[in-house]
């Protein structure tokens, strides 16, 4: 039990040490600088300006609920195309959605492009956005945009089943099978998610109260599993832990692209026609009131409901494209046999009594 | 027999060495170091004058209605119980694990040392996403106490290291001499001794699970942060995401105060004649295999297991090519902030240790104490409170480096206060009272001898806010400048689309270059005694 090699070398240890802690703070600030010195913003900054290019047409700043790996391609375009700068801010769209309402009037932002109809709603609700030009709103049809003209949707999300077709081989095609007994313990849901509570305030707006409580307490003594997000209810079908989860229609996508098709077990089946299970939700885009580049900004409105744009997202993310003509991906049914509830998009922003509702079935702890 | 112990520490604490008729507690602060120490309060305090500003937004009846519900009655429940177990586990292993390096006799208890410091170099959403993937099973109340005690034990074991290493061995002399074993001395003695070490500590661990989201979330247990996220993600109400976050508030104020009860009745200090001794080694005998298994067991579970996991997410799947340039772009980000946030929070905890120590009186603890509230809330609150005071007070650094910075030393101060304060109350008073006898004045006692005296713990703060600014995400994601990434916003990028490939190196460099402080940080810890009492070491 001689110690004394480790004692003699402490004092040492102790100043390489701290050598090291100097060496990695001037690295870090060595690596920042650099970054900074180039010209470009930092990694995966979308649109960085091209130092050869002639002259900059201004500059945006967008507040994005939509993952900039997902979009920054086709912002990369848009700056290649009109010379204008885009600055951008990712983050959940809830979470964004909080920091434009606390910003108010001073916000840094000019554009929101989020992830779902509702964060948008709630920031028109607040009197933020700017109206947006009627040749904008005219592109996309009436069901996919503000009632009062206020943001647009830019590309369409089903909600469907994602299901694993190993324990699943004839799927259900309506929300009302699911609540046949053999699925009992075998249902995956996201109760904080802003589409699964979009789907209830759809349920709730095609059958009334009393039929959208019948349906949920059914849901409920179904004993689903409940999920912190999509993602992990279609993980948890794909691995076999339930059979049947209820997501949007790109999930199943995304897994693909990562991981390779045959990696991936789960698969997608969408809802019968009429079902109030298959929403059409969107995401969108609107222009802040408090803007200063509010052409720009509509420029990029436009962009993004433009050819270009819209072929990006059908073939992408595997999203609807809004703007007629433009083709879905493969494999995906058309969007007119998916849309028969004839809801207003607008109203899925009023989701308190939706909440307030699965909180009394059991379904959400508020 | 039991008795001795107080009446010895009552008569250290009564008559400090050097004889001074008046005891620390009575002396006025420098006006710098009062005024520094409320600066900071203020700047903690802020987040919570915007959350009851907010919650009362709609008026008390809406708060009232919001909160009087069962619903409410649960989620305290879920969270105070989620809280009071992790902490109780930490404070098992982290001072089962201080024990065993510092005082038994376990072979290889010199790497042990490091080893167990190292989970703080690991985020708990890594640590629970790499759990609740591999064994869906876990979801639930275990696995959030699980992966919320690998992650957070540390912070009850360093203070209890830095602590034992401090006791005097007189007083377990004197209890051996007196035919106490050495089991009934490790307990009740050694343990009594550390208790305010090791309430510090567990303060910040029940504080910190109050606010953690990432292991919950991943964990699916719905307690009060789980709530809050909710309404900002899918009921789009940062009031009422507010008037949630009050009682988180209320319970960390309860916390709080009982913590500082329970230390102000253990009063730390060894009693300061002569060179400080290293007590002496504890033989384990039969029980050392049992103790290398139980270590093992801890480091693997806070550890070994989420590397593992990281390392094949990296090798299984599919990969698109990972640019090394923006990994080590995000890092060098990560460490600048890092750096940035340590020297901003320490300096602040500066004053506030200070007074917390050695000027005693109900005005130092009060603003001691409101520096450790904000520490119980969700990341996305204290972010969200920090949009509304940037946007209207601080408008030029708004979605500056500055305000993150800010923000980070708004969450982190606490850990650096509590490592100030320790270091300060665990040297001797006597110093200073010699200084102030020969004439010095407060303020240069203060700077030349206090100071100086907590520069162990300043080190010991900065690393361990460098380390929590690192892991850091909600409030980075919300507060930084447009266009900065770090190792942990890349990370989520990432993991929000699948892309685990992908997301794998940035996890990997997040723990590698968080394992190389946290080792300094313990290395540190323990080179300190050895130079201050170089002769007097023992062997056994």
């Amino acid at each position: 039990m001689n110690q004394n090699p480790l004692h003699t070398d402490r004092r040492t240890v102790r100043r390489r040490a701290v050598a090291v802690l100097v060496g990695l703070v001037l690295l870090g600030t060595a690596c920042s600088s650099d970054s900074e010195s180039d010209g470009t913003a930092a990694p995966g900054t979308t649109a960085s300006p091209v130092d050869t290019e002639p002259a900059v047409a201004g500059s945006l700043t967008v507040y994005s609920g939509r993952s900039e790996d997902l979009v920054a391609p086709i912002l990369e375009r848009f700056t290649d195309e009109t010379g204008i700068e885009v600055a951008f801010r990712a983050g959940g769209s809830g979470e964004l959605a909080a920091q434009l309402l606390t910003e108010g009037d001073a916000s840094p932002a000019d554009v929101f492009f989020s992830q779902d109809a509702g964060a948008l709603g709630a920031v028109e609700q607040a009197g933020l956005f700017a109206a947006m030009p009627d040749d904008l709103l005219s592109i996309v049809s009436p069901e996919f945009r503000s009632a009062n003209g206020q943001w647009v949707g830019v590309s369409g999300r089903v909600r469907v089943l994602v299901v694993n077709p190993e324990l699943v081989p004839e799927p259900p095609t309506t929300i009302d099978e699911l609540l046949d007994a053999k699925w009992k313990g075998k249902l995956g849901f996201a109760p904080t998610n802003a589409s699964w509570q979009s789907f209830v305030t759809a349920l709730r707006l095609t059958r009334g109260e009393e039929g959208a409580r019948t349906w949920l307490e059914g849901f409920k003594a179904q004993e689903p599993v409940a999920y912190e997000g999509n993602s992990a209810v279609r993980d948890a079908v794909d691995a076999g832990e339930i059979a049947i989860g209820l997501t949007n229609h790109y999930y199943v996508y995304e897994k693909i692209a990562a991981e390779g098709e045959d990696a991936v077990v789960a698969r997608n089946q969408f809802l019968a026609a009429g079902d109030p299970g298959g929403l059409v939700n969107v995401a969108g885009i609107g222009v802040l009131e408090s803007s200063s580049n509010k052409d720009l900004a509509f420029r990029l409105v436009e962009f993004l409901l433009g050819e270009t744009g819209q072929t990006y997202f059908a073939e992408t993310t595997y999203e609807y494209p809004l703007r007629e003509g433009v083709p879905v991906a493969e494999g995906l049914p058309a969007l007119d046999s998916l849309q028969p509830l004839k809801i207003n998009l607008s109203d899925l922003s009023s989701i308190e009594a939706t909440q307030e509702l699965l909180s009394d079935v059991g379904l959400l702890t508020l | 027999m039991s008795e001795l112990v107080p009446k010895v520490q009552l008569f250290a604490a009564a008559v400090p060495p050097g004889g001074a008729p008046t005891g620390p507690r009575r002396r006025r602060p420098p006006l710098l170091v009062a005024l520094a120490g409320t600066a900071a309060a203020a700047v903690a305090v802020g987040p919570i004058w915007y959350l009851v500003d907010r919650a009362l937004e709609r008026g008390w009846d809406n708060t009232v209605d919001e909160l009087w519900q069962r619903r409410t009655l649960d989620l305290v429940a879920r969270s105070v119980g989620l809280a009071v177990t992790v902490t109780a586990a930490c404070v098992l292993i982290g001072v089962a694990a201080a024990w065993l390096v510092v005082r038994s006799n376990l072979r290889g208890r010199g790497v042990l040392r490091i080893l167990f410091a190292l989970p703080l170099a690991i985020p708990s959403y890594l640590s629970a996403f790499a759990w609740v993937s591999w064994d869906r099973d876990l979801a639930g109340f275990w696995g959030a106490t699980l992966v919320l005690t690998m992650v957070s034990y540390p912070f009850v074991y360093l203070p209890a290291v830095a602590a034992i290493r401090h006791l005097d061995p007189a007083q377990e002399e004197v209890a051996r001499s007196l035919g106490r074993s050495r089991w009934s001395i490790a307990i009740g003695l050694t343990l009594r001794q550390v208790r305010s070490s090791i309430t510090a500590g567990a303060l910040l661990v029940a504080l910190y699970v109050l606010s953690d989201f990432g292991a919950v979330a991943a964990m699916r247990y719905e307690v009060f942060t789980w709530v809050i996220y909710g309404a900002y993600r899918a009921g789009f109400n940062p009031t009422r995401a507010a008037v949630l976050a009050l009682p988180l508030i209320v319970i960390a104020l309860v916390l709080v105060t009982a913590e500082a009860r329970a230390r102000g009745r253990a009063e730390s200090a060894r009693i300061g004649s002569g060179a400080a001794r290293r007590g002496a080694q504890v033989p384990l005998g039969r029980a050392a295999p049992l103790a290398w298994l139980m270590s093992l067991t801890v480091l693997g579970a806070a550890v070994g297991f989420p590397v593992y996991r990281v390392i094949h997410w990296v090798t299984t799947f599919e990969s698109t090519e990972v640019d090394l340039g923006d990994v080590s772009r995000a890092l060098g980000k990560t460490l600048t902030l890092a750096a940035f946030a340590s020297v901003a929070t320490v300096a602040l905890a500066i004053p506030v240790g200070i007074l917390a120590a050695r000027f005693k009186s109900a005005t130092s603890l009060a603003i001691e104490r409101s520096t450790y509230v904000a520490h119980a809330l969700p990341g996305i609150v204290v972010a969200i409170s920090l949009v509304y005071i940037g946007v209207r007070v601080l408008r030029p650094i708004y979605l500056q480096t500055p305000l993150l910075v800010l923000g980070y030393v708004v969450l982190f101060l606490p850990l650096a206060v509590g490592a100030v304060r320790s270091s300060i109350e665990q040297s001797p008073v006597g110093l200073e009272e010699v200084a102030r006898s020969l004439g010095t004045t407060s303020r240069r006692v203060t700077l030349r001898i206090t100071a100086p005296l907590a520069i162990p713990g300043i080190a010991a703060g900065a690393a361990l806010v460098f380390l929590s600014t690192m892991k850091e995400l909600p409030v980075t994601l919300v507060l930084h400048p447009t266009g900065t990434e770090t190792l942990a916003t890349t990370l989520w990028r990432y993991t929000t689309i699948s892309d685990y490939a992908n997301a794998g190196p940035y996890a990997l460099a997040l723990v590698l270059f968080g394992a190389i402080p946290t080792a300094l940080l313990s290395a540190a810890l323990f080179a300190r005694r050895d130079r201050a009492a170089p002769g007097l070491r023992r062997r056994d």
